[in-house]
C-alpha cells in the first residue's frame, strides 16, 4: 500500500520535472519578430500593472492587422512573474531564447530590472527601461543594452520642480520654502531624490524626505509629520496602494490636493478612481503621454483589435493612462526593429543585437508619429545615440479633475544641462566600480 | 504638545482596528491551538467577497439602495467565511490533530496560499471599493487650546466605534451563551472539553468562522479606508506584534497590546523616526514586542508557559 | 538484495563512525557526486543551469542553515530571509572595499557577519520559546529590511540603492558561464552538506537535538542551554549568510532588499519542513520541490487546458498555480508531516529488504 503511494508519487515527480525539463526547447517556425512580456497580473501590483501588458500585447496585434514590421508578424508570449525578482529571472530565461530569440525586453519591476542587468551583454538582448530603472542609464556609452526611452526619474523630478517653481513665479521664489518627497522606501522610491536635492542646492529651498515602507498602507505617521512641518509642496514617488493611501492620508489631515504632484507611476487611474472627487487637484507629471482615449491609436485598435474579439483586457480601459504606457512601450520595440531592418534587411527576422543597434539610432519624427496614431499623445522628435539612450525630455502635467485627466501645463522640457552632469557623474563612478570601460564613439 | 495628542489619538484609531485584526488570531489559538497565518488572506477574501456582491446585487436584482446591498453582501460574505470554517475544518484540521506547531502554522501558509489564488481568480484582482459612507473630512476641535486644533478625523472615530463594538459583542457572545462557554471550555482544554461531550469538530468550526467574522469587519473596515485589493493581507503583519505583545491566549491582551502598539509605533515614527531617517515603524512594533518578551516571555497578558520534565 | 550489509565488518572505531558506514551508500554518493559534476554539465542546457539547478543548490544550502537552527535545534526562527541579505550585503562590502581579496574569503566574510548577526538575534532565543520566538525572529527579518535601504554605506553610497558585482572569479577561473556559476555553487554545497552532516552528528548536534526534545530535561542533564542555542544560531546563521552571498552573487548578479524579504523566510520554512525536519538529505528534496513545482505548474496548465480544449489566461495560470501550490502544501502535511526524506528513508528501508516484504 506505502510502495504504491511511492511509487504514484515518484511518477507525478518525475512527470513534472520532466515538463519543467522541456521548457528549453525552442520550436523551428515561420519567422515571427518574439516579444516576451513580463506582467504582473496577480498579487499587489495586478491593478497596476495588467493595463500595461493588456496595452503591450493590443498594440503588438495591432501591429499584425497592419501588416507586421515589414512582413514579419509579432508573437507576444507573457510570464506571470507579480514583480518577484526571482519569477522574473526564470521568466527571462525560459523565454529568451524561444521563436528565435526575444527581441526585447521589458520587465517595469525595478528588482526584475537590476536582476537582469548584468545578463543583457552575455545574451545580447536588449532592455527597454522607459520611465523607470536607473537613471544613469540614459548614458549608453556605459550601459550600452539599457534603454530609458522617453525618461528617467531625474527627467520626472526636475519636471515636477520647474513646474512648482513655475507656479511660485521663478525659481527665486523658492528659497525658503520646503518641498516634501514621500517616497516608496525602496531603490525605486530613492531614485527622485539626487535631483530634487542637486534642485534644493541650487535654489535653496529645503527638501524634507520622508520614506514610507512598502506597501505603505499605513501613512498616517508621514502625513502627521506634514501636518507639523507644513511644507509648501509634497511630491510623490511612489507606487500602486501606497499613492492612493497618501491622498487619502492628505484629505483626512487636510493638506490641499493641489499641492502634491506625483511622477509618472503615481498618477494614474487605478490611484484615483476610487477616490474619486477628493482628490479633485491632484497633479502628475507625465512621461508625454497622459489618458488618450479620443486617439487615432486608440481608435484603430478599437477598431482593428477588440471589434474583433482579439482585445487582451476589457474595452472600459483602453485608452487609460496605464493602458497608454503599455502601447507606448510596444510602439518604442517596434520602431527600434523598423529601424534595425533598415540596416539589416527589410522583411527579416531581426536579432537582439540588432534591435539593439536600431534602439541606438532611432529617429521617430512626429511624422511618423502621427502617421502611428499617436498624435496629441506624443511629440517628437525622439532621436537616440551612443550617448543619449533617452531620446527626448519633454513632459506635461496633467490633474485629476474627480473622473478624469486635465492637461494642467504646457509641454515642459527637463533641463539636461543639470541633469546631464548628474549622469555622467553617476555612470562613471558605476563604470569605475565594475571595470567597465567606455564606449568612443567609433565603438557604438 | 497638540502634536502630541493628535499622534497619540491616530495612534489610539489604528491600535483598535490592528486589536479587531489580533483577536482573529487569538480566538483561533485558543480554541484549536493553531496559529492561523492565513488570517490575512481570510481578511482580504472576505472583503473581496462583500465588495464584488454589494456591486453584483445592485445589478442582478434591479435595486438603488447602497444600505441594501451592504446589508446582504455583509451576509453574504459571513455565509462564505461559515461555508469556508467548514471545509477547513473538515479537509484540513481533522487531519492535522495533534501535530506540531509548526506543521499547523505551515498548513495555515498552505490555506494562504490557496485563498488568494481562489480569491483573486472568483472576485478578480483589481481595486474594489467599498462604500460604508464614512464622513472623509477631518474635523478641528478645541481650536481655543491649541493653535490650529486638534485634528480629529470622523471616519476613524466611526471605525474605532464599530471595532469597539465588535469587540462586545464577542465579549458578550463568550461569557452569556451557551456556545461561549462551551468555546472557552474547549480553549481550555481540549480533552476535558471532550469528555464532557463538546464536539470539538463542530467547535472548531465555529470558532473558525467567527474568527472569518472577524475578519470581514476588519476588512469591510480597511477596505472602506483604503480598497479592497491585495496590500489587505499585509493588515495581519501588522497584528503580529500584538498578539505576541498580548499573549496568543489572551483577548483582553489583544486589545490591550494593540492599543499599546498603536500608540508606540505612532510616537515613534514621528519622534525618533526623522532621526534615523524615516521608516521605523514597520520593524519599532516587533522589536518592542521582543523586548517586552524578554522580559515576560509569554506576553504581558499571555498564559505563563510551564514545562513539565 | 543490492542494499544489504552482509559481510561488511566495521573493525575499528574510525571505521564504524564514519559519515557512511554502508559501502553501498559511499558508492551511491559518490556516484551521485561525480554525476553531479560531471554528468550534468553534459546534459543541462543553459536555461537549466541558470533557473533551475543554481537556485536550487542555493535554497538547498539556505534550508541546511535553516534546518540546524529549527529541525535538529527546534528554535523556530522567520527571520532567515534577513540573515541572507546580512550575508550578501556584507560579502559585497568585502568584495569591493578590500583590495584583490579572493572571492571565497568575501563569501565566507559575509557568512561571518551574518553569524554575528544571528547570535545577536538569537539571545531572545534563551528567554523565548516556540510562536513567540517565530514572531520576535520577524523583528530581524524587517529591521534588516530597513537597514539595507537606509544606511547607503551598505551600498556603496550608489544613487540607486543597489549592490552589483562583476567579473568574479577565483585562482584564475573566471566565473562567467552558466556552468562555471553551477559548478562554482556545486562545490560550496558539497562542502557544507558534509560539514552540516558531520556538525549533526557529533556532540554539538546531539545537544541541539536534545534542546529540541525537552529544554529543560536537557539543562538538568547538563547541556547549557544557552551555549547550544547560541551555537545553533550562530552555525545556521553562517550557512544562511554563505547561502545569501551566493544568491546575490551568482544568481542575481545585481540586486535589492527586496530580494530578500519576507517571503524568501516563508520560502525557506516551507523547503525545510516539507523536505522533513531534522534532515539533510531532506534540505535538497524540500529545494527541488519548491523550485520545481511553480515552474512546473506554469508549464503543465496550459498545456492541460489545451487537451480540454479551454484557453488558460496568464492571470488565471498565476492563480492556479497558487491554489494547486497550497493544496499541494496541505495535501502534503496532511499525508506525511515528517516530509520528503521520511518517505526517503522508507524507500532506504523497503530496499533492504526487497525482494522481501519484511
Amino acid at each position: 500500500m506505502r510502495l504504491r503511494q511511492l511509487a504514484l508519487s515518484a511518477a507525478l515527480a518525475l512527470a513534472a520535472a520532466a515538463t519543467a525539463l522541456s521548457t528549453g526547447l525552442a520550436m523551428a517556425q515561420t519567422p515571427v519578430q518574439f516579444f516576451p512580456s513580463l506582467t504582473g497580473r496577480t498579487g499587489a501590483v495586478a491593478p497596476n500593472a495588467t493595463p500595461f501588458a493588456n496595452g503591450y500585447a493590443d498594440y503588438m496585434k495591432l501591429v499584425n492587422a497592419r501588416g507586421g514590421i515589414n512582413g514579419v508578424p509579432t508573437l507576444v508570449e507573457e510570464c506571470e512573474t507579480a514583480y518577484a525578482t526571482d519569477r522574473g529571472v526564470e521568466c527571462y530565461e525560459r523565454l529568451k531564447g524561444r521563436h528565435g530569440g526575444a527581441t526585447v525586453f521589458q520587465p517595469l519591476s525595478t528588482g526584475i530590472t537590476f536582476a537582469l542587468m548584468p545578463r543583457l551583454a552575455t545574451d545580447k538582448i536588449p532592455m527597454i527601461t522607459s520611465g523607470y530603472g536607473r537613471s544613469d542609464t540614459a548614458d549608453g556609452s556605459i550601459f550600452p543594452w539599457v534603454f530609458p526611452l522617453l525618461g528617467h526619474y531625474w527627467i520626472a523630478g526636475d519636471v515636477v520642480l520647474q513646474h512648482i517653481a513655475n507656479k511660485a513665479g521663478g525659481w527665486a521664489n523658492l528659497r525658503g520654502k520646503t518641498v516634501a518627497v514621500v517616497y516608496h522606501d525602496s531603490p525605486f522610491g530613492r531614485e527622485l531624490l539626487p535631483i530634487v536635492q542637486r534642485r534644493a542646492e541650487m535654489h535653496g529651498f529645503q527638501v524634507l524626505a520622508l520614506p514610507v515602507p512598502p506597501p505603505g498602507v499605513e501613512q498616517r505617521a508621514v502625513w502627521l509629520q506634514i501636518r507639523q512641518q507644513r511644507p509648501d509642496f509634497v511630491v510623490m514617488q511612489t507606487w500602486g496602494v501606497m499613492t492612493a493611501t497618501a491622498i487619502r492620508q492628505a484629505v483626512a489631515t487636510g493638506f490641499p490636493r493641489e499641492r502634491m504632484f506625483g511622477t509618472w507611476w503615481s498618477g494614474a487611474e487605478p490611484d484615483l478612481r476610487d477616490i474619486g472627487a477628493d482628490a479633485r487637484g491632484y497633479n502628475a507629471v507625465m512621461m508625454q503621454h497622459g489618458q488618450a482615449r479620443d486617439s487615432e491609436v486608440v481608435r484603430q485598435i478599437l477598431a482593428q483589435v477588440h471589434e474583433r474579439g482579439q482585445g487582451t483586457g476589457p474595452r472600459t480601459e483602453v485608452g487609460d493612462v496605464l493602458y497608454m504606457r503599455g502601447v507606448v512601450g510596444a510602439m518604442l520595440a517596434v520602431e527600434g526593429v523598423f529601424r534595425a531592418q533598415e540596416r539589416f534587411g527589410r522583411g527579416r527576422h531581426v536579432s537582439g543585437e540588432q534591435a539593439r543597434w536600431g534602439y541606438e539610432n532611432l529617429n521617430i519624427t512626429q511624422a511618423r508619429l502621427d502617421e502611428l496614431g499617436f498624435a496629441g499623445v506624443l511629440r517628437g522628435p525622439i532621436v537616440t545615440s551612443c550617448r543619449n539612450h533617452v531620446g527626448t525630455a519633454l513632459t506635461r502635467i496633467h490633474t485629476w479633475n474627480g473622473s478624469g485627466f486635465d492637461w494642467s501645463s504646457d509641454w515642459l522640457q527637463a533641463d539636461m544641462n543639470v541633469i546631464t552632469r548628474m549622469i555622467t557623474a553617476s555612470s562613471e563612478s558605476f563604470a569605475r566600480d565594475n571595470n567597465v570601460t567606455r564606449r568612443t564613439e567609433a565603438g557604438c | 504638545m497638540g502634536f502630541f495628542l493628535e499622534t497619540v489619538f491616530a495612534g489610539l484609531m489604528n491600535g483598535v482596528l490592528y486589536a479587531l485584526v489580533a483577536l482573529g488570531f487569538v480566538l483561533i489559538f485558543k480554541a484549536s491551538g493553531v496559529f492561523n497565518f492565513a488570517q490575512g488572506a481570510m481578511v482580504l477574501f472576505a472583503a473581496l467577497a462583500m465588495a464584488r456582491f454589494a456591486e453584483w446585487l445592485p445589478q442582478w436584482l434591479g435595486f438603488q439602495s447602497v444600505l441594501l446591498a451592504n446589508v446582504i453582501a455583509f451576509m453574504i460574505a459571513a455565509a462564505l467565511m461559515l461555508v469556508f470554517a467548514w471545509a477547513v475544518e473538515r479537509l484540513v484540521l481533522r487531519h492535522l490533530v495533534n501535530q506540531e506547531g509548526v506543521t499547523l502554522l505551515m498548513a495555515t501558509l498552505g490555506i494562504t496560499f490557496f485563498i488568494d489564488g481562489f480569491g483573486q481568480t472568483v472576485f478578480g484582482s483589481d481595486i474594489y471599493s467599498i462604500n460604508l459612507g464614512l464622513p472623509k473630512e477631518p474635523v478641528f476641535i478645541l481650536e481655543s487650546l491649541f493653535p490650529g486644533g486638534l485634528l480629529i478625523n470622523q471616519d476613524d472615530l466611526v471605525t474605532a466605534v464599530m471595532a469597539m463594538a465588535m469587540v462586545a459583542l464577542l465579549t458578550l457572545f463568550f461569557q452569556k451563551t451557551g456556545t461561549g462557554r462551551a468555546l472557552r471550555a474547549v480553549a481550555d482544554n481540549h480533552q476535558a472539553a471532550q469528555s464532557v461531550g463538546i464536539p470539538l469538530g463542530r467547535m472548531w468550526v465555529i470558532v473558525w468562522f467567527i474568527a472569518g467574522l472577524t475578519a470581514l469587519v476588519a476588512g469591510m473596515i480597511w477596505g472602506a479606508k483604503m480598497g479592497v485589493q491585495f496590500a489587505l493581507t499585509f493588515v495581519a503583519l501588522k497584528a503580529l506584534p500584538v498578539i505576541i505583545l498580548g499573549g496568543l491566549t489572551s483577548v483582553p491582551g489583544a486589545i490591550v497590546a494593540g492599543l499599546i502598539i498603536g500608540v508606540t509605533e505612532q510616537l515613534a515614527e514621528v519622534y525618533i523616526g526623522p532621526l534615523v531617517g524615516g521608516g521605523i515603524q514597520i520593524w519599532f512594533a516587533y522589536v518592542l514586542a521582543m523586548v517586552v518578551l524578554l522580559f515576560r516571555p509569554q506576553g504581558l497578558f499571555g498564559e505563563k508557559i510551564i514545562d513539565r520534565v | 538484495m543490492f542494499y544489504r550489509e552482509n559481510g561488511q565488518f566495521q573493525t575499528s572505531y574510525q571505521a564504524d563512525q564514519q559519515i557512511f558506514p554502508v559501502r553501498q551508500d559511499r558508492l551511491a554518493i559518490l556516484a551521485l557526486i561525480a554525476f553531479a559534476f560531471v554528468g550534468v554539465p553534459l546534459l543541462a542546457d543553459e536555461y537549466l543551469f541558470r533557473a533551475i539547478l543554481v537556485p536550487f543548490l542555493i535554497l538547498a544550502l539556505a534550508a541546511i542553515g535553516v534546518n540546524v537552527l529549527v529541525g535538529y535545534c527546534g528554535q523556530i526562527s522567520l527571520g532567515s530571509g534577513a540573515f541572507m541579505a546580512v550575508g550578501a550585503y556584507m560579502a559585497y562590502n568585502v568584495f569591493i572595499r578590500v583590495a584583490e581579496v579572493p572571492l571565497i574569503v568575501a563569501l565566507l566574510a559575509g557568512g561571518l557577519c551574518a553569524m554575528l548577526a544571528g547570535i545577536a538575534f538569537g539571545i531572545p532565543s534563551l528567554r523565548v520559546k516556540g510562536l513567540y520566538l517565530a514572531v520576535a525572529t520577524l523583528a530581524a527579518q524587517f529591521f534588516f529590511d530597513w537597514l539595507f535601504v537606509r544606511v547607503p554605506w551598505f551600498t556603496n553610497h550608489s544613487p540607486a540603492g543597489t549592490a552589483e558585482v562583476s567579473n568574479l572569479g577565483m585562482l584564475g577561473w573566471s566565473i562567467d558561464t552558466p556552468l562555471d556559476k553551477y559548478l562554482f555553487v556545486l562545490g560550496f554545497v558539497v562542502v557544507f552538506a558534509w560539514l552540516a552532516k558531520n556538525l549533526v552528528r557529533g556532540p554539538i548536534g546531539r545537544e541541539w537535538m536534545a534542546i529540541r526534545d525537552m529544554d529543560v530535561a536537557a539543562a538538568v542533564i547538563g547541556i547549557r542551554p544557552m551555549y547550544a542555542k547560541l551555537t545553533a544560531f550562530a552555525v545556521s546563521s553562517f550557512i544562511v549568510g554563505v547561502a545569501g552571498a551566493l544568491w546575490a552573487f551568482i544568481h542575481l548578479g545585481s540586486w535589492e532588499p527586496l530580494a530578500f524579504d519576507i517571503n524568501r523566510s516563508f520560502q525557506l520554512l516551507f523547503i525545510v519542513i516539507i523536505g522533513g525536519l531534522g534532515s539533510i538529505v531532506g534540505c535538497f528534496f524540500g529545494a527541488a520541490f519548491i523550485v520545481i513545482t511553480p515552474i512546473a505548474l506554469n508549464q503543465m496548465l496550459p498545456w492541460l487546458g489545451a487537451l480540454a480544449g479551454v484557453r488558460i489566461s496568464t492571470a488565471m495560470v498565476g492563480h492556479a498555480e497558487l491554489m494547486i501550490f497550497g493544496a499541494l502544501i496541505v495535501w502534503f502535511l496532511i499525508k506525511e508531516p515528517h516530509g520528503l526524506a521520511r518517505y526517503w528513508s522508507l524507500t532506504r528501508h523497503k530496499l533492504r529488504l526487497w525482494p522481501f516484504p519484511h
